[in-house]
């Protein structure tokens, strides 16, 4: 059985079955209660588990390091960053507690947090609420990050999270919020975290995107001439190394997609790694067709700023030709 | 118009031992002979800890540092209320707070010494808190998950005068209070924060005053008085175990430096550190227990022996455990299940220190062959070649590096 529903519903979808299924489940944050939060992703929680579902105060420092709290204390915390990009103001828990206290301790005390947060651009937003940082999260060693592209995928990825016994940042794209309804699973329905998906199969380039870009990466190919296979890497890191490799060893060309500022972003390392690993089979330099090393502009100049279809389209055209 | 006033509050002050020693029978918590012997073989094995610790450090055994003397009646006073089955979340000078809690003295060397052994979590104590103020959040949390479960135990955290200054600190308290959180916050006032002194750090009269901002009670007490802070620790959790949040400022005295790295010298007089010397928490508390009779001269001479003898195995262990060391398992606890990348590192390294000390490393080489083997493509003759050149450079290097040091 499969239900038509949105990313943002599959997510309180999770949520909901996870909190029933175990009761260390508590979600908590802004706004998350009463209100439902700012995107509704936990719309009418608060009443079918009082016991499980908490408004918190203004604070982010507080909600992340109340999960390295409630963790010790046996929980699964849950709480969610209103937007990603304020999560910088309790970065130093996530990096300094939460990402490394298993290795600190030597595997005595772990963190089963998941961090869930709207993250990205293209939905006209206020200034510092469209940055994508997945690539500072990334950095963090003993830090999961996870960038569901789809509703199906939304739902089993954060099902995963919230079982994984260590810490996630589970970064949700706002642009897909409800940006389309598809079929999702009813029930238990798990996505492995680390694992790749292959979600348009092809021969000559290998295009690898995550979270909004995927759509985007999507049309740009049914829009163009090649045939090309794409891979939506879903969790960023651990990075699936050996299904771009795969992929790679088959086309011999490759464009990655991220909405992330160019310097230091992910494509780099997907492109040091398919060095390391099938540079030898590469017809044509690795394209990166990324965002701008500028910060986020205010949303006049946001479709300058953000890969589209047509970007990547070209990105895709450049592989090809060299 | 209108003008009036809508909130007053105030903060008291509780002191149960005066400097002389002179006990205040209505500040004096319940104890029994045992458990004043007890308090006070703690506070002198505490202190003895600290002093060989930084006695190793000097000789190079150890790393940095960072020696409680001084504050001894502050931590044991406090983590001597909490139950075996609540949480205490420190800071980085809790030895003291740490042995109370019946940690051994080995594990906390070891954590000096630079090994993750130390702050591996046993009996629910948290481990060392680097960043000032930041593990006063995740007592609130400990503190929140007891309120949630409707636990009768609470969690009592350290951080110093400093860590009043930081956000973390405030936001613990503000959330702690909004939760109902079962958390006693214990600031130990020790009057520096490295050479910051405590009316630098914030124009606040107390720190205590702090809590009321937050809705949470504040107290101050005489923190070189481990009866007082015994007393007043005891009633905090009370309050904490039924949802009330309390901090605690128990003013004290960080008589040594800040840690092994730092010289007090540099910013405060010998004037000072005398005035405090003079109201040293043991000295003050061997008073009173000698003047009850609790403790006299054969008995202090078979304490100290104990400690000595405590301590010279405790520091056999640590060494021994120190020699042990397996660098390798940097990798293995990053997370519950390795992932393939961080496999692939633990395994180039492994491989990497194997041949440490051979001349031509098959590593560098390795890598353009495998891909090779695997791939079929052609791989450019001057590129195996300066590959290789290089790698055999690296590898004289590491040789002459690793001569006689490696078995």
């Amino acid at each position: 059985m499969a239900n038509q529903i949105r990313l943002v519903e599959a997510v309180r979808q999770a949520l909901d079955e996870e909190m029933a299924r175990d009761e260390s489940v508590v979600v908590y944050g802004e706004d998350v209660g009463v209100n439902g939060g700012v995107f509704r992703a936990t719309q009418d929680l608060i009443e079918e588990y009082p016991e499980q579902v908490y408004d918190t105060p203004l604070a982010e420092a507080a909600i992340l390091g109340l999960g390295v709290g409630l963790s010790a204390a046996g929980f699964r915390p849950v709480p969610e960053i209103q937007f990603a990009s304020f999560a910088y103001q309790g970065f130093h828990q996530l990096v300094q507690h939460a990402s490394r206290m298993r290795s600190r301790t030597r595997g005595t005390l772990g963190v089963p947090m998941t961090v869930r947060t709207p993250y990205g651009g293209g939905i006209r937003a206020l200034e510092l609420h469209s940055e994508s940082y997945e690539a500072g999260f990334a950095h963090v060693p003993g830090l999961k990050t996870v960038v569901p592209a789809n509703p199906a995928d939304a739902k089993g990825l954060l099902t995963a999270a919230i079982r994984d016994p260590d810490p996630v940042m589970f970064l949700e794209p706002t642009s897909r919020y409800r940006a389309s309804r598809e079929s999702v699973p009813e029930g238990e329905h798990v996505v492995p975290l680390g694992e790749a998906e292959v979600v348009r199969e092809g021969e000559e380039v290998t295009v690898v995107a995550w979270g909004a870009m995927v759509a985007e990466a999507l049309d740009a190919v049914e829009s163009g001439d090649a045939d090309a296979e794409v891979i939506d890497l879903r969790t960023v890191s651990p990075m699936d190394s050996e299904a771009i490799l795969d992929s790679v060893r088959k086309t011999g060309r490759c464009v990655v997609v991220h909405e992330a500022p160019r310097t230091g972003g992910l494509a780099a390392e997907i492109v040091a790694r398919i060095n390391d690993d099938a540079l030898y089979y590469l017809e044509a330099p690795v394209e990166r067709v990324t965002g701008y090393d500028v910060p986020f502009p205010l949303f006049a100049r946001e479709e300058a700023y953000r890969p589209d279809a047509d970007r990547i389209r070209r990105g895709i055209e450049r592989a090809l030709s060299a | 118009m209108v003008r009036e006033q809508v909130a007053e509050f105030s903060v008291e002050y509780v002191q149960a031992l005066d400097e002389e020693g002179n006990l205040d029978e209505a500040q004096a918590p319940e104890v029994d002979d045992e458990d004043l012997l007890e308090l006070y073989r703690l506070m002198r094995l505490s202190r003895r800890t600290d002093e060989r610790a930084v006695a190793l450090q000097r000789r190079g055994e150890s790393g940095t540092y960072a020696p409680g003397i001084g504050q001894e009646a502050a931590q044991v006073g406090s983590a001597f209320a909490l139950g075996d089955d609540e949480w205490m979340v420190p800071s980085f000078r809790e030895s003291a707070a740490y042995l109370t809690r019946g940690a051994p003295v080995h594990r906390l060397l070891w954590y000096a010494m630079g090994m993750e052994e130390g702050a591996e979590v046993a009996d629910r104590n948290t481990p060392p808190s680097i960043p000032v103020g930041s593990q006063a959040l995740h007592a609130a949390g400990l503190g929140w998950g007891q309120a949630i479960r409707g636990e009768d135990a609470a969690t009592l955290t350290y951080f110093g005068d400093g860590a009043t200054s930081q956000g973390d600190v405030y936001e613990a308290m503000n959330v702690a209070g909004v939760l109902d959180a079962h958390t006693v916050f214990c600031c130990q006032n020790n009057q520096w924060a490295i050479s910051v002194p405590r009316e630098r750090q914030s124009r606040s009269e107390t720190l205590a005053q702090k809590a009321v901002a937050a809705g949470i009670d504040g107290i101050q007490v005489d923190g070189n008085d481990v009866l007082g802070v015994l007393g007043v620790a005891r009633d905090a959790l009370e309050s904490a175990r039924e949802g009330n949040p309390v901090m605690v400022e128990a003013l004290t005295y960080r008589q040594s430096m800040h840690t092994t790295s730092d010289d007090p010298r540099v910013y405060r007089t010998e004037e000072e550190e005398g005035d405090w010397d003079a109201r040293d928490p043991i000295v003050r508390f061997e008073r009173y227990l000698r003047e009850e009779g609790v403790l006299d001269d054969d008995r202090m001479a078979e304490i100290a022996d104990d400690i000595e003898a405590l301590l010279s195995d405790e520091i056999d262990r640590a060494r021994e455990g120190r020699e042990q060391v397996e660098p390798a398992e940097m990798f293995d606890y990053v997370f519950a299940e390795t992932p393939p990348e961080l496999r692939r590192q633990r395994e180039t390294f492994e491989r990497e220190e194997g041949e440490k000390g051979e001349t031509a490393p098959a590593s560098a080489e390795g890598g353009l062959r495998g891909e090779r083997e695997a791939g079929g493509a052609e791989i450019p003759e001057s590129v195996e070649q300066s590959a290789g050149e290089a790698a055999e450079e690296r590898g004289d290097e590491a040789d002459d590096e690793e001569v006689g040091d490696r078995g």
